[in-house]
Order: C-alpha cells, then structure tokens, then sequence
C-alpha cells in the first residue's frame, strides 16, 4: 500500500537560509507519526511545506499519490490536510463561534456546518460554553482546543499539530494527548510535532527525530523512547 | 459670543456631517487596505477624484439622451456603475502595482501609489481635455432646490438651517453605505474572512480561505466606495477638477488615522468628526479669536485638534494599543 503522506528528500528555504537539508518520511493511513527534534531543528518548517506556507525548493511531497510540493495552503487544506500551526494562531478578534466558522471557510450547507460544530463540541464542550467570547481572551489550553476545533471543521484526513503542549498545563496535555488518540481512534491520520517527546513518542505508531534540518533516526514510538540517544538528547 | 455660536450650530451640524460623511466613506478605503496589507495607499485619492469625473460624465451622457428620468433612479443608476468601475480600477491597481511588491519594503508600494496618483491624475486630466477641452469640468444641476429647516422653532437660541436637497442625498447615501458596509464585514462570510487575513494572513490561508481574492475584494469595496462618493462630491459641488483627490484624499486619510488606521468603525468617526470640526471651525474661527483667524484657518484648527488626539491617544480614538487590525 502507497503511503497517505509521503515526503520525499525535500529542502525549504527562508531567504538564502537553508532550514531543511533532504528531508525524506511517509505517513501511512491511520497512523500517529511525531516528528521530535529540539527547537529550531526544521520541525514547523516541515510542516509548512507540507500545507504550502513555506516554499519546497526541491524535492516533492506526495498525497494520496497527487504531487502536491508548492501548492498554495488554501488548496491543500481543500485536499484534506489540516494544520494546526505552532502557538495555535487563534483569531484573536473573532468570537470563538467566528474562528470555528473560518474553520469551515470552504464548507457548503449549514446543516453540514452545524453537524460539524456539533462534532467539535463533542471533544471540547468549553468551546460550546465561549461560542461569543474573543478567541484571544481565552486560556492558553482553551485556544489549543479551539485551535484543533477549528481544524476538525474542515473534517480532514490528516491532522497536522505543531507543538500543541506548548506552553500548557501538564494536565490540560494529557487532556489534549488524549483527545488527540480519539481523534486517531475515529479513523483521522496524525502528524504530530513535538518538543515534548516522551508524552509524544508515547502515542505515536512510529517517530522521526529532525536534528538541524535531516532527519537522524526513525523507528516506532516505543522503540524510540527506549533508544538511548534520545533518552540523553530529549527525555532527560 | 456663545450665543453666536449657538445660532450657527445647526448649519454647522448639516455642513459638518454631509462633509464628515464624504470623508467617512473615503476614510474607509484606506483603513480596509492598510487593515489587510499595513499599505497606505495614497492612490485613493485619485480612486475618489476618478470616481466624480466618471459620474459627471455619466450625468452628462445619460441626461443628453432625454430628461424622462427621475432624479433618483438616474443617480442610483450613475452611483453604480461608477463604482463598479472604480472597484475594478482599484482591483486592477492591486493586480498590477501592489501585489508584485507584497515582500518588498514597506516604503516601496508607498512610492509606487504616489506614482499611481499621478498616472490618474493625468489619464483623467487628458481624457477630460480630450472630450471637454478643459479639465475643469462643471455637471449638471441635480437635487438643486432649498431646503429651509425651520430649526428656530426648536429654540429660539438656534438661527434657521439651509441646505441643498443634494446635502440630503449624500449624508443618506454616504450613511447607507457605511452600514451595509458594516454589515458586511462583522456579518457575513466574506467579511469575517477579511477580517480573518487582516489579523493573521498565514493562518487564514490554513482555514481555506483565498487570501489574494479577499485583498482583491478589498480593494474592490474599498474602491467603489471611493469612487461612489466621489459621485456625490461631484453632485454637492458642481465643478471638478483632477487635482481635487489630493487634499480630500489626505484629509480622509487623516480621518482613518484619528479613528484608529485599520479600524472600520474608527474611520468613520474620525470622518464624521473632522467634518463637523471643519464646518465649526469655519463658521466661528473669527469669532473666537477675535477676527484674527479667518474662516480659511479651519484647516489649521481641524488639524491642530487632530494632533492634540493623537499625543494622547497615538493609536486614535477606537485602535487599540495592541496591534488590533479591522
Ligand atoms: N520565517 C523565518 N525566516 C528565517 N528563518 C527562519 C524562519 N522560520 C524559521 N527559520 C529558521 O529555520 C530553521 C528551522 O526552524 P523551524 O522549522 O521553526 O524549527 P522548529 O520548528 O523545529 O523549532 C531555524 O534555524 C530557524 O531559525
Ligand atoms: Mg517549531
């Protein structure tokens, strides 16, 4: 079987700042993959080139077996590709309601809309109580959950999360990690980045870890966590 | 002295809000460009000004073909198309100037719209000679009769108010066109789209959303706006020439900047203020400074009251300090 996501030995720039050096993975259907590495390592950057932010200088990137390198993100999230950006990026002027229904930008038919909400308020009921608060006035564990909210009203097929723990509460990361299995669970492939490698290697089916813009080490999530190179490096 | 002041103030009020509303309604076109680009774009000005010599010529053409109309549809059918050609002159201008310079310093497509000023300014100027043989143009005379407002009988300190019909029509259109505006933008899809890019264009390009179609139908309202009141300059004040966008132009901008550059509503309050500043300060300079000033200082005084707003309040009167947008 063709992998759902496949990278294949890209290299993005800023500028004439070289951010990822031959960067190569694949992301089968229904699978949790993290991508670990510590801070400035290319972990957002990969990301970006997936969803179009950021331009592939070579290299190519493959969903569902369409070349997809280069497109604009507003094409590849109509794909099914979800990102979640690091530092989850609410509107912070819109009401929580607005910044779901942004979600949905591309959604035809109320009802589906409304189905769709429905859904969200399912895995995060808070966001349900806040429907006319500013997204900017929220907690920080409350703007991730309206964040991957806001994500899951595209109903897409994979979901990419940029640092979701960043900055959280340790239990509102267990509540996100959590929700992030049943997402899983319900059929939705993850792409997860993480700084947070233990909880995220935990998860995750299978791992990569990015050091300087190439990836260094690949293997499944529990093998990894038993790896003593990570140990020393991340889960000191 | 007070009682003098008072006697004026209805009139003053008229002028100043019918002013204010034209400065409101051009204010916007800059505030919703810079809200979504941070690009103040001087060309609309020029947006304005092409907008009054594309209706006049309109006027002109479609009463030559027979005088059946009425008044009222004959504008509504000018207001339209003339908007509708100066969105997409605005449209175009994005296309064209802007978007090619969107990485660039931001000191670049600033140069580049004073440039466009000037292209406007002559392409209109020529095809005015062209048709005219002069560049002063004067329309026809619509929605000329008088109005007296019998506002001595609200209390005897007021004087009567005077107006043209044509004051009424531009502070009731300019009015709808700032609600429907509203409307669109804290309403609808498209509007909370627009406001979506403006505070973070990155992120609204993850939700699907087109983000060079909404700065398109930006400049777009923003545009039709512009050219739509410049209908109704050209309908109060009669004669027009290229040149007027300039200084209307910088005083709409100045109207954004004291509501708070990048806030709709801000513009239009700056805009309504600075009109009716204006027309006070016209009406009553002399008087308060005991004939030193003249009424042709109400430009100093609007201005000096402007600075005064933004020592104490830099980021105008509705922008929040934090870098609010829209
Ligand atoms: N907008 C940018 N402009 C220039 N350099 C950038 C930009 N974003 C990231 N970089 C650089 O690219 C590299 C990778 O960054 P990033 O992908 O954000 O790392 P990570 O997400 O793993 O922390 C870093 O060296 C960073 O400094
Ligand atoms: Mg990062």
């Amino acid at each position: 079987m063709m992998p759902m996501l496949e990278v294949k030995n890209i290299e993005t720039y800023y500028g004439a700042v070289q951010a990822l050096r031959g960067i190569s993975f694949d992301v089968n259907e229904g699978e949790i993959v993290t991508l670990i590495g510590s801070n400035g390592a290319g972990k957002s950057t990969t990301l970006k080139s997936i969803s179009g932010l950021a331009k592939v200088k070579t290299g190519s990137i493959f969903y569902k077996d369409k070349e997809i390198s280069n497109r604009p993100p507003h094409e590849t999230t109509l794909l099914g590709i979800a990102h979640v950006p690091e530092g989850r990026r609410i509107f912070g002027n819109l009401t929580v309601k607005e910044n779901l229904l942004m979600g949905a930008f591309s959604v035809k038919g109320k009802q589906v809309i409304e189905e769709r909400m429905e859904f969200v308020f399912g895995h995060f009921p808070r966001l349900k109580e806040r429907l006319s608060q500013k997204g900017g006035t929220m907690s920080g564990g409350e703007q991730q959950m309206l964040a991957i909210g806001r994500a899951l009203m595209m109903n897409p097929d994979v979901l990419m999360l940029d640092e979701p723990s960043m900055g959280l509460a340790p239990i509102i990361v267990e509540q996100i990690f959590e929700i992030i299995l049943q997402l899983n669970k319900m059929g939705i492939t993850i792409l997860l980045v993480e700084q947070n490698a233990y909880q995220a290697l935990s998860i995750a089916h299978r791992g990569y870890v990015i050091q300087n813009g190439s990836i260094v080490l690949s293997g499944k999530g529990t093998e990894l966590i038993e790896n003593d190179e990570i140990k020393e490096a991340y889960l000191a | 002295m007070l009682l003098e002041m008072f006697q004026t103030l209805p009139q003053v009020l008229i002028d100043g809000l019918t002013l204010g509303a034209v400065y409101a309604v051009v204010a916007l076109g800059y505030t919703m460009v810079y809200g979504i680009l941070q690009l103040i774009n001087f060309a609309h000005g020029e947006i304005f000004m092409t907008g009054a010599f594309i209706g006049t010529a309109l006027f002109i053409m479609i009463m030559g073909w027979g005088s059946a109309i009425p008044q009222i549809l004959l504008l509504i059918i000018v207001l339209v198309i003339t908007a509708s050609i100066t969105g997409f002159i605005g449209v175009g201008m994005e296309r064209i100037a802007y978007r090619p310079l969107r990485n660039a310093p931001r000191l670049i497509p600033l140069i580049t719209a004073i440039g466009i000023s000037f292209v406007l300014q002559d392409v209109i100027r020529f095809i005015a000679e062209l048709t005219s043989g002069n560049y002063i143009v004067t329309g026809p005379s619509l929605f000329s009769e008088n109005i007296n407002l019998k506002t001595s009988a609200i209390s005897s300190v007021f004087n009567d108010a005077s107006f043209k019909t044509s004051f009424l029509i531009v502070l009731t259109v300019a009015i709808l066109l700032m609600i429907t505006l509203d409307f669109f933008v804290n309403r609808t899809k498209w509007g909370t789209a627009m406001r979506a890019v403006a505070l973070d264009r990155e992120t609204a390009a993850l939700m699907s959303i087109n983000v060079n179609k909404v700065i398109s139908i930006t400049f777009f309202i923003g545009s039709a706006l512009g050219g739509a009141t410049g209908v109704l300059f050209a309908l109060q004040y009669g004669t027009i020439d290229p040149y007027i966008g300039f200084i209307l132009g910088l005083k709409a901008f100045i109207a954004a900047v004291l509501g708070g550059i990048g806030n709709i509503r801000g513009a239009m309050l700056g805009g309504i203020m600075l009109g009716v500043m204006e027309m006070f300060a016209a009406a009553n300079l002399s008087l308060l400074t005991g004939g030193i000033f003249g009424a042709e200082y109400k430009d100093v005084f609007a201005f000096a009251i402007l600075i005064l707003v933004l020592i104490f309040k830099p980021e105008g009167l509705l922008g929040k300090p934090t870098a609010e947008k829209v």
